[in-house]
């Protein structure tokens, strides 16, 4: 599978490092229905327990381990779902992600603050208005070729950013202010006794969103995760994915076969942009204020990051990419400005070595590694030994 | 809009020197990209460094303070060969490190895309954390700020009723122009320059004729970042100031330069630049100066919608999806 | 099976580790108080929140160094100026390191997200440094600051550039920032009042090209020029005034107080611009002794000259150690304590309205001086040569 490298010794850990997750990934393929819930049990069991302070005092030692996993863990891991969806399954590259996030965002503190709605109204509202948003930014933009779209979803998420901070309806510089938090749904608490406040957990109230304890949003957004994850997973495996598969590999050879790459185009757009503008309702709803500034270009980068740097198309991969890049610089506070230094070393050593990511589906493996994935290769290539995969359709 | 009207030639003048340098500018992204089809996203960064040896250099010469007349310009022809030497050979290391193994093991272009972005935040952090310091002597948390060096005696050389053109900007104008005919006269009639032409026409192609492949693209960057390097020395001049991040905004507005004139087309790298300053200080002036990168911005995204092969063009059929 | 069987494994280790966590048991017991400090003190902007920081340290170790019974420890935190690093950073400080009281946040942006967390949560804040007016109208009863916001310093320079210099044309430029449009709008009601005639215009603050709004300066003639921004944009706009031929004044208000704004306009060019800020920096004592005193205990002990807002750090940190002093150990009862507190510090009067402002409202100006920027006097009396 791999082209000469530099050097023997690097050779084998990649490959034993592919064979390792090729078995996993067997495995998982061949265990019965019984046993994978048996697993996402575990995982949501595993979920639930996270915010412990035990878990804390080893993840995140110098500041509050619940919020991080709010934002911007579960943050990240929502956007890195919703990208996901754009990038790595239908394969059109948006660097300008983030405007939709800053559109849920301010979606909600507009109509929490000036209308005086409730969070759970907000969040389906958010949610229209940022499909919308794609979709109204999709429709002229889609019919072009890769890299340039890439160019005009940046100019269009500096566009929302600047237009945000002039516009003194919402804020403009200043934001907005004295959002609500969600309403409490239940005062239901979680007993005092010894098990759950060795976990830390003793007297916890889940339900109800002050502005001290970081869990009950947690489990909020740990909620949204799920959906996100069960709703992108039926849509992977069904008409939709295989469409966004097709297009992804080969457009032209897709609209061919009668495939209406542009509709479904526009449907990924429109359903990456409502997951980033229902990221963006949440965290306004914690944050209490928002300004445009919480809306940088670098953070589009980073999420994009995130999802190539795990895997793009793959679900657990994309999770993972984007807890590692939300958790390590929080980790690692101590050479904490070097981190985004860091950060882009490893994006680059990544692309050189390993640009399918850490947990690539197959696929796109495959797709990568024939270079018909995302956009096709760059011209003037040196003609090295190609390789052809026996097409692996499944995973 | 009355402003625009009593202040036309101000306006312009200062357009078409803004239009300059990003005009040298994007003949960086443009050449890469009709040679790659990659969108070089550290050609920013390699400004940057351009803007720091001619700072560098500057303070080897002791810091000089109110240069003026053919001494201002014997200084900057030395700035712009250590600008443009500077820019060239990081951009020469650049291609090796981040774009060099990707292109042996066919990536995608996807895969090169995320490689720039990180080179250029890698770029951007060195320079600020480590570099900076170290080379200016400053403490550690200083290196994100601007770092300063006035050297030039703004006057104005041309005086016409109430038109005034000022040295700096005047020099601006005319080193970019004479870059850009030295450039043109480079590609047309040198070998180097129809290996480089044939190559963005088709690579495969070039290699049956016996072009080396490797070899053009290494001279791709190499032009292009020295394009990038003289274009630092001029902004030096203009702005005396730089910073670590001096080449994010530039570089993006530089990208919409290209693209407005057509990318992987050289003139049309300057009719872009030039546009794109003009609109950008038309644009303030009539909607007032927060607007001005929304101006840029929108003209890059309006060209991309409706003509994406841009003013010059190149051929439709490689525009569309 | 074997998959099933690690991750069960992998998931009873981490219930266990979870299990065997919790030691949240930190101080803030009998004999020692923790106080935090909170700001940027790695960013870009951590030359306007080092000064303070360094300066609170002065005054505990002095506290301390009197052998108290209760002695104080400084606990900093570093936010980088971004609420959503300064948030979870403030929920540690209360939840597990029990800060009694925190110093900061430093800036406006971070204060929003990260006062209602210790109004619930309630803990006493004192910040030296965040101006924005909005932060008072939100009733919060845990929140103080130590500095004239951006509505008393825009009042008292638009009034200096009114009365003091008797501008009658007034030309207004901000940085599109949460500080400097509010700041900028005060100023230009404030001499509009008093009947000046303005004219407005906005600078990018990435951008390094003003050429735009030169123009515009150029053609409105003003007898001054208002900025509401920082140093390193103010430093660039004063030299490409000056370029342009405007020679009018040049103001700016505390985001300008630094030396970076005569090195970005570049040699003297800056000379006579004149800088108004609600904090106090005088070394040699003009405005009283004190101030000398505290300007040659933080030399003697940082080795630099006292900086701004250095003043109302120290004096922040003086609110709490009198609170302590007084026998006020708790976060509740150092914050009533602070209701009441009414002693002179180095920078102004430490006293506060119900609402947390501080009571005393002076804004004073600063003049360049080549890379200096000495204390002209009161904004309501200073003369300008």
């Amino acid at each position: 599978m791999n082209n000469s490298s530099n050097g023997n010794p690097l050779t084998r850990v990649r490959g034993a490092y592919s064979s390792a997750s090729d078995s996993v990934r067997d495995r998982w393929s061949d265990a019965p229905g019984w046993a994978r819930w048996l697993v996402y049990l575990i995982l949501i069991v595993v979920a639930l327990v996270l915010p412990a302070d035990g878990i804390g005092n080893v993840m995140s030692p110098f500041t509050d381990w619940p919020t991080l996993l709010f934002f911007p863990i579960g943050g990240y891991i929502l956007l890195a779902i919703g990208l996901n969806v754009v990038v790595g399954q239908a394969g059109l590259l948006d660097l300008g992600y983030v405007a939709f996030f800053a559109i849920g965002g301010y979606t909600m503190a507009v109509f929490g603050v000036k209308f005086g709605w409730s969070f759970w109204e907000i969040l389906f509202v958010g949610v229209i208005l940022s499909a919308l948003s794609g979709i109204i930014l999709g429709a002229p933009t889609l019919r072009l070729r890769g890299d340039y779209l890439a160019i005009v979803t940046l100019g269009f998420g500096e566009i929302v950013r600047i237009t945000a901070n002039n516009t003194d309806y919402i804020g403009g510089p200043n934001g907005i202010g004295g959002i609500p938090h969600p309403p409490t749904l239940t005062e239901w608490t979680i007993p005092d006794n010894g098990f759950f406040d060795a976990l830390g957990f003793g007297g916890v109230q889940p339900f109800k969103y002050g502005a001290l304890d970081g869990k009950p949003y947690y489990y909020l957004m740990l909620a949204v995760i799920i959906l996100a994850i069960i709703f992108v997973k039926r849509l992977e495996n069904s008409r939709v994915g295989r469409a966004w598969a097709s297009i992804r590999e080969d457009e032209d050879a897709a609209e061919l076969m009668g495939v209406p790459t542009f509709k479904f185009k526009l449907a990924a757009f429109a359903i990456g942009a409502a997951i980033g503008g229902a990221t963006g309702v949440v965290y306004a709803s914690q944050a209490v204020s928002i300004i445009p500034t919480n809306f940088p270009f670098i953070l589009s980068a980073t999420i994009l990051a995130a999802v190539v740097l795990g895997g793009s198309g793959n679900l657990p991969g994309v999770i993972f990419g984007a807890f590692l890049v939300a958790w390590i610089p929080e980790r690692i506070r101590g050479l904490a400005e070097y981190r985004i230094l860091v950060f882009g070393g490893v994006l680059v050593l990544l692309m050189a070595f390993r640009p399918e990511g850490l947990l690539p589906s197959r696929r796109r493996k495959a797709e990568l590694a024939e270079g018909t994935g995302g956009m096709g290769t760059m011209g003037a290539e040196i003609g090295g030994p190609v390789t052809v995969v026996a097409g692996e359709v499944n995973e | 809009m009355s402003n625009l009207f009593n202040q036309f030639w101000p306006y312009t003048i200062d357009g078409l020197s803004l239009g300059a340098i990003y005009a040298l500018m994007a003949l960086g992204y443009t050449m890469v990209y009709g040679v790659l089809r990659l969108i070089n996203f550290a050609h920013s960064e390699i400004f940057m460094i351009g803007t720091f040896a001619v700072l560098g250099t500057l303070h080897l010469f002791g810091m000089p303070t109110n240069v003026s007349g053919f001494a201002l310009v014997g200084l900057l022809i030395v700035l712009a060969l250590v600008g443009g030497a500077a820019s060239g050979g990081s951009a020469v290391i650049l291609e090796y490190v981040a774009y060099r193994p990707l292109r042996r093991h066919g990536a995608s272009r996807l895969a090169a895309l995320i490689s720039a972005i990180g080179a250029s935040l890698f770029l951007q952090q060195l320079f600020a954390r480590l570099v900076v310091p170290a080379a200016f002597d400053l403490p550690k948390e200083k290196g994100a700020l601007p770092v300063q060096g006035h050297f030039v005696q703004k006057s104005n050389v041309i005086h016409i009723g109430s038109f005034e053109l000022s040295n700096d900007r005047l020099i601006v104008i005319v080193g970019a122009v004479l870059m850009m005919l030295l450039l043109d006269v480079f590609v047309e009639r040198t070998k180097l320059g129809r290996g480089i032409r044939a190559t963005a026409q088709d690579p495969e192609t070039a290699v049956l004729m016996g072009v080396n492949i490797d070899r053009i693209v290494t001279a791709t960057f190499a032009i292009g970042g020295a394009m990038a390097g003289v274009a630092a020395a001029l902004y030096m001049l203009r702005f005396e100031e730089t910073r670590y991040d001096v080449g994010f905004l530039l570089g993006i507005k530089a990208f919409t330069a290209a693209v407005l004139g057509g990318i992987g087309n050289l003139r049309g790298a300057l009719v872009g630049g030039v546009l794109l300053g003009l609109f950008e200080m038309y644009g303030s002036a009539i909607f007032g100066s927060e607007w001005q990168n929304v101006v840029a911005f929108s003209v890059l995204v309006l060209v991309l919608m409706f003509r994406p092969t841009g003013i010059l063009g190149e051929s439709l059929q490689q525009a569309r999806a | 099976m074997k998959l099933t069987g690690a991750v069960a494994l992998s998931t009873m280790l981490a219930l266990g580790a979870s299990a065997c966590g919790g030691d949240s048991d930190s101080g803030g017991g009998g004999d020692t108080v923790t106080i935090g400090f909170m700001g940027d003190l790695t960013g870009e902007n951590s030359g306007i929140v080092i000064p303070p920081k360094q300066a609170a340290q002065l005054a505990i170790d002095e506290y301390n160094a009197t052998k108290p019974k209760v002695k104080i420890t400084l606990k900093t935190y570093d936010s980088q100026g971004k609420g959503e690093q300064a948030v979870p950073l403030a929920k540690q400080a209360i939840t597990k390191d029990k800060i009694a009281g925190l110093i900061g946040p430093a800036f406006s942006g971070e204060s929003a997200q990260v006062d209602p967390v210790l109004e619930e949560g309630k803990v006493p804040s004192i910040s030296a440094s965040a101006t924005n007016a909005a932060l008072a109208t939100h009733g919060w009863k845990y929140w103080h600051r130590l500095i004239a916001n951006d509505n008393v310093q825009g009042a008292g320079i638009g009034g200096f550039i009114a009365t003091q210099l008797k501008a009658k044309k007034v030309f207004i430029i901000h940085d599109s920032s949460e500080y400097g449009k509010p700041f900028a709008e005060t100023v230009k009601a404030t001499v509009t009042k008093a009947g000046a005639t303005t004219s407005t215009d906005a600078i990018d603050v990435q951008g390094s090209d003003y050429s735009s709004t030169v123009n515009k300066v150029k053609a409105f003639a003003p007898d001054a020029i208002f900025f509401g921004g920082y140093y390193a944009q103010a430093g660039k706009l004063i030299k490409q005034l000056r370029e342009g031929g405007v020679k009018a004044r040049f103001l700016s208000g505390d985001g300008s107080l630094d030396k970076g704004l005569a090195a970005g306009a570049g040699g003297t060019t800056a000379d006579g611009s004149i800088i108004g800020c609600p904090c106090l920096i005088d070394p040699s004592g003009t405005a009283g002794a004190a101030s000398k005193k505290f300007a040659d205990a933080y030399k003697a002990k940082f080795g630099a000259d006292t900086a701004i807002y250095s003043a109302e750090g120290y004096d922040a940190a003086t609110a709490f150690i009198a609170a302590v002093k007084a026998g006020n150990t708790t976060p509740e009862k150092i914050n009533t304590y602070l209701s009441t507190i009414d002693i002179a510090g180095v920078s102004k009067q430490i006293k506060f309205s119900p609402a947390g402002e501080p009571t005393a409202t002076d804004v004073y100006v600063y003049q360049v001086k080549g890379d200096q920027l000495p204390l002209l006097g009161n904004s309501k009396n200073a003369t300008v040569k």
